[in-house]
C-alpha cells in the first residue's frame, strides 16, 4: 500500500505543479499582472484583413493588432510583448470579463448597454464606422431597400445583428437571418450563395471584398444603417488601466496633430521647443509617472508604431487591399472626428 | 451489456445453414445466393459497394489533383492531394510555433507510446503508473518549455492533434480516481455521501459537455478570488475530468454491483475495515471487470474533446478548420480536410474499440 | 457491513471513550458526513462569494430582468411566431422547441434506421451484414462535431438558390434548403392528422389480439385485412365530413428566395441528419446485441413449430429483445438530446445557440448557462421518466 500512497502524492504534485506553473497567480491591478505575465494579453479578431489577421509567419498584422502594440509598447516597454489571443465576435467579452485578456482590440462597437452592463470600459474610438451591406453585382440591386425577403449572412452577438432587425423591422420588411461564428465560414457563405446579402461595419465589408476571389464581383450599397464608433476595450474597475490605454490612443491621435512620427520622434524629443511636444515625449515633465509609467512611455509607442495616420495608412488607406479613404477618420482640424483632448 | 456468446452467422444462419455443402463453391453460391431473395440481396450490395468503390476512387485517385496550388484544385474534380501535403503539418500542430514544433512532436510520440504501454496486460503494474505521472510530466515540460533552453510556449498556442491527445487521457486518467471515489461514494451505507454523490453523478449526466465547457470558459473564472486567472486550457481540461468522472462512476458502479456479495462479507469476517475491504478485496475484482467498458466509453471522450473547439480551444479539428479557412484555400478543399480529420479519429477510435473487444474475449477466456 | 469496533487492532489497544467516539462505526460515519457536507459548504458560500464580489467590482448586471427585455435579433428557423421585438425570454423559447423538436425527429428516425441496420447486421448473408457493419463503424468511430460540419459543408456545396435543381416541378434543392409544395394547412387538416393518429394507436392492440388468436389457434397470424381500415377509415371519414382544402401551396423563386412552400434550411437538415446517423449507429449496436442475447433454443423451438423467419423475428424474438434493448435505448435517446447542443456549431439556433447569443448581448453569462443547464435537465429526467415507464410496460408484458 505504501507505494500506492507515494504515487497518489506524486500525482497530486505534479497536478499542483501545473495548475502553479499555468496561473498567473497575480492580483491587483491589471498593469501589475500583465508585468507579471510579461505580455500583454490582447484580444483580437481571428481574421479581418486591415484590423487583425495573421501574415504567413504567424505575426498579427492591422490597425487592431497595432494598437496591442502600442499599449504593450506604453506599459511593458516592447511593441512585440503581445499575446494575441484570437476572438470570435461571440465569446469576445465573455474572454475580457473572465480576464483571459486584458485588452479587447477587436473592432468593437461603443455602446450604451456594453458600457453599463456589461462591466467594460471603453478607451476612445480608433475607427469610426458605419453598418453597410454588401450584395453580389448579378442581383442587381440598387439599394438596400430593395432586399424584402433576402437571406443575410450575419456574425452573432454583434450590434450589426441587432442594427439589421431594427432597420428591416422599422420599413416593414423581413429577412432570412443566416448565423456564423468564424468571420471566414460567413463569408465564404456568402460567397458560395448561402445568403444573399453580407452585412457588417463598412470598413469589414471592405475587408472582405479585398479576400473574395473576384471583389468586382460585390458591390457595397450607398446606405449607411448604423453609426458603429470602434473602439479598444478594458474592464470595469481598474481606472489606471483605462487610463494607460486611453490616453495610448490619444498620443496616437495628438501625435498625428503634432506632426510626431516614427522616423522623427526621437528627434523631437531631444530637439522640439513645443511645449505640448515635451510632454508628450517626456523631456519637460514626467506624465508617464503620473500613470504609473515611465517617462518615454509616448515616445516608445510612436516609435514603435508611428502616429494614428501612419497606422492607418499603413493598414487600411489607399495602397492596401482595403484601399479606404480617411473620411470621418481624419483629424478634426482636418475636418474629421479625430480629436485628442490636451496632453496637459 | 449484455455480451454475445456467439457471433452473428452462427447465431442466426445455423437454422439456415445448407445441407452438406459441396465444396467452396458450392458453400459459396449458398451463402449468397441459397433462395432468390438471398441472390437479390448480394446482387444489391454487390452493387452498391462496387459503385461506392468507384465513386471513392475516382474522388480519391483517378480524378484528384496531385500537384499545384489552389487553382488546380478549384479547376479539378477530386481531391486536392496538394492542399494535404501544404497544410498537414499546421494540422497536426496548430499555431504552435513553427520552429519548435519538435517539441509536441515528441510529446505527441511519448504519449502514444504511453498508451501502448498501457494497452499491454502485462504491464499492469504499479510502476505504470509512476511512469505516467513522470511521462505527463515529461509532456508538460516540454511543450510548456521555460527550462533547459526551450523556448517557453504559452498554452494559447498548444495546438492540433498533441492538444486533442492530451485532453482526452490526461482527462479520463484524472477523472478515474474521481469517478471510482464517486462510485464508491454511491454505494455508501451513508446517506449524506450517497446524497451528494448521485446528486453530482446525475447533474453531471444530465447536461450535456458543452454546457460545462461553457461554464469552465464563461463562469470559472467569476467564480474565483480577484485577480486569479486560470488558464484557458487547464479550464477546459478541468470540465472534461469533471464530466470524465461521473461518467466513469457509472460504469465502475456497475463493476461493483456485479461483485458477489460474498466477497464483502468474506473481507468483513477476516477483519478488514471498509478502506483495506475495497482497496485490496473488491476494487481489484470490480475495476478488471469493468475495463473493456471502460475502453469504449474512452473512445466517446477522445470524440468528445472536438468540443472545446467551440469554446475556442484549438484542437485537431479547429486547427483542420483554420487551414481550410487560409484565404487562398476558401472553399476549395473542406471535404478533404474533414475526411482527412475523419480518417485519423477513426483509426484511432476502430484501434482502441478492436482493443476493447479483444481484452473482452481475454477476460472470458480467463473466467472460464 | 456489520463490523464490530472492537475487532479492529487500535480499537483494542487505545481503549477509552475518544477512541470509541473516533474510531467507532457509528459516529465515524457521522464524521465522515459532516466533514463531506461541511466541505460541499465552504465550497459554495466560497464560490458565491467570489462570484459576487467579481460581478460587483466588474459592474456586470445581475439578475433575470433581462428576459424581458427586447432581444432585438432575427432567429428564422422557429415553430412559434418570434420577432426581434419580442423578449430574450420568447427567443428562449423558440430556442427550447428547436431543440426538443429535432432531438425528437432525430430520435425517432434514428430509432427507425438503427432497428432495420442492427436487424440486417445479423443477416445470414455475410455481404449484407458487413455492409451493415461498415455503416456502423464509420458512424461510431468518427466524432459527431466532424460529421455535422462534414453534413453541412457537404450541403453548402450544393447551388444557390437562384440556381437551384428542380427535380421535380415546385421543388427546389439548394444551398438555400430544400423546398417542397405543401398544402395549404388549416383547421381541418389537423383533424385529419389527429384522426389518422387515432387509427394508429387503434391498430396496435386490434394487430396484437388477432394475432395472438390466429397464433393460439395455430393459424399464420394475419392481421393486415383489419389494420389496414382501422388505420385508413378514421382520417377518411374525417376527410370526407371536413373537405380539406387539398390545393398545394407551390414554392416559387422570388427576387432572392423561393417563397411559399414547406422549407428545411441547410442548418436543421445537416443538424438532423448528422443526430439521426450517429444515434441509428448506437440503436443498431443495441438491437443487434440485445437480438443475440436471445437464447438460440428460442429460434430453434420457432423453427421447430414451423414459424418463418421473419415471423420468428416479429413474434419471438424481438418482444424478448426489447428487454434489453430497452436501457441502452434510453440513454441513447438521452445522448442524442444533449448532443443536439452542437447545433450551435453550423448555426442552428437551438437553446444553447439563443442562450449564447444571449449571454453575449447581455453579459449575464451566469444566468443564462445556469437556465439552458436547469432546462436540459428537465428534459433528461423527462426522457428518463418516459422510457422507465415504457420499460416497465415491455417487463411486464413479456414475463
Amino acid at each position: 500500500m505504501g507505494s500506492w500512497i507515494r504515487g497518489a502524492t506524486g500525482c497530486v504534485a505534479a497536478v499542483a505543479g501545473m495548475v502553479l506553473a499555468a496561473q498567473g497567480a497575480v492580483a491587483g491591478p491589471t498593469l501589475d499582472a500583465i508585468k507579471a505575465h510579461g505580455k500583454l494579453r490582447c484580444g483580437v479578431s481571428p481574421s479581418s484583413a486591415g484590423f487583425a489577421y495573421p501574415d504567413d509567419k504567424g505575426r498579427m498584422l492591422g490597425l487592431d493588432a497595432e494598437v496591442c502594440r502600442a499599449v504593450a509598447a506604453a506599459a511593458l516597454g516592447d511593441g512585440d510583448k503581445v499575446e494575441f489571443v484570437p476572438l470570435t465576435t461571440n465569446v469576445r467579452f465573455q474572454a475580457l470579463q473572465s480576464g483571459e485578456v486584458d485588452l479587447l482590440s477587436r473592432q468593437t462597437t461603443e455602446t450604451f448597454s456594453r458600457d453599463v452592463t456589461l462591466g467594460m470600459n471603453f478607451a476612445p474610438v480608433v475607427f469610426y464606422d458605419g453598418q453597410g451591406v454588401m450584395v453580389p453585382k448579378s442581383l442587381g440591386v440598387k439599394s438596400a431597400m430593395d432586399l424584402d425577403g433576402a437571406a443575410i449572412c450575419i456574425l452573432p452577438g454583434t450590434t450589426t445583428e441587432q442594427n439589421i432587425a431594427d432597420w428591416f423591422r422599422t420599413r416593414g420588411m423581413t429577412f432570412e437571418s443566416v448565423v456564423f461564428e468564424q468571420p471566414d465560414e460567413w463569408r465564404n457563405a456568402f460567397f458560395q450563395g448561402r445568403c444573399d446579402v453580407l452585412t457588417t461595419d463598412r470598413s469589414d465589408l471592405a475587408s472582405s471584398r479585398a479576400v473574395a476571389n473576384n471583389p468586382a464581383d460585390y458591390v457595397i450599397l450607398p446606405e449607411t444603417i448604423s453609426k458603429e464608433p470602434l473602439a479598444p476595450v478594458v474592464r470595469h474597475g481598474d481606472d489606471q488601466w483605462l487610463d494607460i490605454v486611453t490616453w495610448t490612443v490619444n498620443g496616437l491621435i495628438a501625435a498625428e496633430e503634432k506632426g510626431i512620427t516614427r522616423e522623427n520622434a526621437a528627434k523631437l524629443a531631444a530637439e522640439s521647443q513645443d511645449p505640448e511636444i515635451q510632454r508628450m515625449l517626456g523631456t519637460s515633465e514626467d506624465l508617464g509617472a503620473q500613470l504609473g509609467l515611465d517617462k518615454d512611455w509616448l515616445l516608445r509607442v510612436i516609435t514603435t508604431v508611428g502616429n494614428y495616420g501612419e497606422m492607418f495608412d499603413r493598414n487600411l488607406g489607399p495602397g492596401t487591399p482595403l484601399d479606404l479613404e480617411r473620411g470621418q477618420n481624419t483629424l478634426w482640424t482636418d475636418g474629421g472626428l479625430l480629436y485628442a483632448p490636451p496632453f496637459r | 451489456m449484455p455480451v454475445s456468446r456467439f457471433g452473428p452467422a452462427e447465431a442466426l444462419a445455423a437454422p439456415l445453414a445448407p445441407p452438406a455443402a459441396r465444396g467452396r463453391l458450392a458453400q459459396i453460391r449458398a451463402t449468397y445466393f441459397g433462395t432468390p431473395r438471398n441472390a437479390v440481396v448480394s446482387l444489391f450490395c454487390l452493387a452498391l459497394i462496387v459503385l461506392a468503390g468507384q465513386a471513392t476512387a475516382e474522388w480519391l485517385l483517378l480524378d484528384a489533383v496531385w500537384a499545384g496550388g489552389p487553382e488546380a484544385c478549384k479547376a479539378g474534380e477530386g481531391a486536392c492531394w496538394p492542399f494535404l501535403a501544404e497544410k498537414l503539418r499546421f494540422a497536426v500542430f496548430g499555431f504552435f510555433p513553427y520552429e519548435q514544433q519538435w517539441r509536441p512532436g515528441v510529446a505527441m510520440l511519448l504519449l502514444l507510446a504511453m498508451c501502448a504501454a498501457t494497452m499491454l496486460p502485462a504491464l499492469w503494474r504499479r510502476e505504470l503508473l509512476l511512469g505516467w505521472v513522470l511521462a505527463l510530466l515529461a509532456m508538460y515540460l516540454l511543450m510548456a518549455g521555460g527550462i533547459l533552453g526551450l523556448v517557453p510556449v504559452p498554452t494559447s498556442q498548444w495546438g492540433g492533434l498533441p492538444l486533442t491527445l492530451m485532453l482526452a487521457v490526461v482527462g479520463f486518467g484524472a477523472g478515474f480516481p474521481l469517478g471510482v471515489a464517486l462510485a464508491l461514494g454511491r454505494r455508501s451505507r451513508l446517506p449524506a455521501i450517497r446524497t451528494l454523490c448521485t446528486a453530482y453523478i446525475e447533474l453531471i449526466r444530465g447536461v450535456p459537455l458543452i454546457s460545462l465547457l461553457f461554464m469552465a470558459s464563461v463562469m470559472l473564472p467569476l467564480f474565483l478570488p480577484e485577480g486569479w486567472t486560470i488558464d484557458k486550457v487547464l479550464r477546459a481540461q478541468v470540465a472534461i475530468i469533471l464530466f470524465a468522472a461521473a461518467y466513469i462512476a457509472e460504469v465502475v458502479r456497475g463493476g461493483l454491483q456485479g461483485i458477489d456479495k460474498g466477497q464483502y462479507e468474506a473481507a468483513t469476517a477476516v477483519g478488514l475495515g471498509y478502506w483495506q475491504n475495497m482497496i485490496l478485496v473488491i476494487l481489484p475484482q470490480a475495476l478488471r471487470i469493468v475495463i473493456p467498458p471502460m475502453v469504449t466509453l474512452f473512445i466517446g471522450f477522445f470524440q468528445d474533446t472536438t468540443l472545446v473547439t467551440i469554446v475556442g480551444l484549438f484542437d485537431f479539428l479547429s486547427s483542420i478548420r483554420a487551414a481550410q479557412r487560409d484565404p487562398s484555400w476558401q472553399g476549395i478543399a473542406v471535404l478533404e480536410g474533414y475526411a482527412f480529420a475523419a480518417v485519423v479519429f477513426f483509426v484511432f477510435c476502430w484501434t482502441m474499440a478492436r482493443y476493447s473487444r479483444w481484452l473482452e474475449a481475454r477476460f472470458d477466456v480467463g473466467h472460464k | 457491513m456489520p463490523s464490530d469496533a472492537s475487532a479492529r487492532p487500535q480499537g483494542g489497544s487505545a481503549g477509552g471513550r475518544l477512541a470509541a467516539l473516533v474510531y467507532g462505526d457509528r459516529s465515524r460515519g457521522l464524521l465522515w458526513q459532516a466533514v463531506a457536507i461541511g466541505l460541499v459548504l465552504l465550497l459554495g458560500w466560497q464560490l458565491f462569494g467570489n462570484a459576487s464580489d467579481n460581478l460587483a467590482r466588474q459592474n456586470i448586471a445581475t439578475g433575470f430582468d433581462y428576459l424581458s427585455r427586447p432581444a432585438s435579433f432575427v432567429i428564422s428557423d422557429k415553430l412559434v411566431p418570434y420577432e426581434p421585438s419580442d423578449s430574450y425570454g420568447r427567443a428562449l423559447l423558440v430556442g427550447v422547441l428547436n431543440t426538443v423538436w429535432v432531438s425528437f425527429l432525430a430520435c425517432l428516425f434514428g430509432t427507425v434506421a438503427g432497428v432495420v441496420v442492427g436487424i440486417l447486421r445479423l443477416s445470414p448473408n455475410p455481404l449484407l451484414s458487413r455492409l451493415m457493419l461498415a455503416y456502423v463503424e464509420a458512424l461510431r468511430n468518427t466524432p459527431l462535431l466532424l460529421q455535422l460540419l462534414f453534413w453541412y459543408a457537404l450541403l453548402l456545396l450544393m447551388p444557390p438558390v437562384r440556381e437551384a435543381l428542380r427535380p421535380l416541378p415546385g421543388v427546389f434543392v439548394s444551398n438555400g434548403g430544400l423546398f417542397v409544395p405543401v398544402l395549404h394547412w388549416s383547421a381541418a387538416h389537423l383533424w385529419v392528422g389527429l384522426a389518422l393518429l387515432a387509427g394508429i394507436l387503434a391498430a396496435f392492440p386490434l394487430a396484437g389480439r388477432i394475432e395472438e388468436r390466429a397464433l393460439a389457434a395455430g393459424r399464420p397470424p394475419r392481421s393486415w385485412p383489419a389494420v389496414l381500415p382501422a388505420v385508413l377509415g378514421p382520417p377518411l371519414v374525417a376527410a370526407l365530413l371536413l373537405q380539406p382544402d387539398l390545393s398545394l401551396d407551390r414554392p416559387e423563386l422570388g427576387t432572392f428566395r423561393v417563397s411559399g412552400g414547406g422549407r428545411l434550411t441547410p442548418e436543421f437538415t445537416a443538424l438532423l441528419m448528422g443526430l439521426a446517423l450517429s444515434s441509428s449507429a448506437g440503436i443498431a449496436e443495441a438491437v443487434r446485441s440485445g437480438i443475440q442475447a436471445v437464447s438460440k433454443g428460442q429460434w430453434e423451438a420457432a423453427e421447430a413449430l414451423g414459424l418463418k423467419r421473419s415471423l420468428t423475428m416479429r413474434l419471438v424474438v424481438l418482444p424478448q429483445a426489447l428487454r434489453i434493448i430497452v436501457p441502452p435505448l434510453t440513454s441513447i435517446y438521452l445522448s442524442t438530446t444533449k448532443n443536439s447542443s452542437l447545433a450551435i456549431a453550423i448555426g442552428y439556433p437551438d437553446l444553447v445557440s439563443v442562450s449564447n447569443t444571449t449571454m453575449n448581448q447581455t453579459g449575464q453569462a451566469m444566468e443564462a448557462i445556469a437556465i439552458f443547464m436547469a432546462i436540459y435537465l428537465l428534459l433528461s429526467l423527462l426522457t428518463s421518466a418516459f422510457m422507465n415507464w415504457y420499460n416497465a410496460r415491455v417487463a411486464l408484458r413479456t414475463r
